[in-house]
């Protein structure tokens, strides 16, 4: 477990650079990690899907799988592609500041 | 417990170049419930890794697509011994709708959806559908009866150029 400085404050991550610590997590904090997957500015479409991706995750208590996002969050799969290129899931985790998703779909 | 500096901090390496231009062939030739699954899910979780994929469809497979029967694809436990089923049981009358609507459930029950919407996704996600342009003269379908999805009908040679320089799996 390593304590990192992001955007001023030191947070919980794993050797990933995941945060660990799910209460740790702000949207100044999501802007840096979203420069680490290559997205240079968090959009409001991107913070849609961030505090979904947030919500379900406590509520469940496991990360949403793309398809969850999709049929659960309303999030259009084409469109998720579009605002995290490449790997969606992954990506979202990653700046949602909640776990990679575990599911195969 | 360690603590250190933001410019030293661990990231993720998602856009790394290694995987950069890496292609992945499907070949499903299977038209089984059970036989459909392999393909759809591999195809999605390598467009969920940035990863081109092509989907071809031939033989059975054309039942994965066949609008007509995409939302009807059948598991039979006769002949396959992983069911564990005696061979006289597994052919009796019913036995098969019976097997069918149990995997249907295991298979929602992980939130996995049916076949038509999984290639929604794959469409979606950017995957490429072909149809075996033999199957579909053998079968008389034309492209109006395939999932909208299918990009074309395509020969075993187009397939082979387009697969060039990826991946293979025959399924």
């Amino acid at each position: 477990m390593t304590i990192a400085t992001i955007a001023g404050q030191n947070v919980h991550v794993n050797e990933e650079g995941f945060l660990t610590e799910f209460g740790e997590w702000n949207e100044s904090i999501a802007a840096e990690l979203a420069k680490d997957v290559g997205i240079d500015e968090l959009t409001s479409d991107h913070l849609a899907v961030l505090r979904f991706l947030r919500e379900d995750y406590q509520s469940n208590g496991e990360t949403p799988t793309l398809r969850r996002v999709s049929t659960v969050g309303g999030f259009d799969t084409k469109r998720l592609f579009q605002l995290f290129p490449k790997k969606p899931a992954k990506k979202m985790s990653y700046v949602a500041g909640v776990p990679k998703p575990v599911g195969c779909v | 417990m360690t603590t250190v500096p933001s410019t030293a901090r661990p990231k993720p390496s998602f856009d790394d170049t290694a995987g950069e231009g890496r292609k992945l062939s499907l070949i499903c030739s299977k038209g089984s419930l059970d036989m459909a699954y392999p393909g759809l899910i591999l195809a999605n979780a390598a467009l969920g890794e940035g990863v081109e994929t092509h989907l071809f469809f031939t033989f059975w497979g054309f039942e994965i697509i066949n609008k007509k029967t995409m939302g009807d694809l059948q598991f039979s436990p006769v002949g396959n011994p992983a069911t564990h089923m005696p061979t006289a049981v597994s052919g009796l009358p019913g036995m098969q709708s019976m097997a069918t609507r149990m995997m249907r459930q295991q298979i929602a029950a992980l939130d996995v959806p049916p076949v038509p919407e999984l290639l929604d996704m794959i469409t979606a996600a950017g995957g490429h559908l072909w149809a075996c342009r033999m199957s579909a003269d053998m079968n008389k379908l034309t492209k109006d009866d395939l999932y909208e999805g299918v990009e074309a009908i395509i020969t075993a040679t187009d397939f082979i150029e387009l697969s060039a320089g990826g991946q293979t799996l025959f399924i």
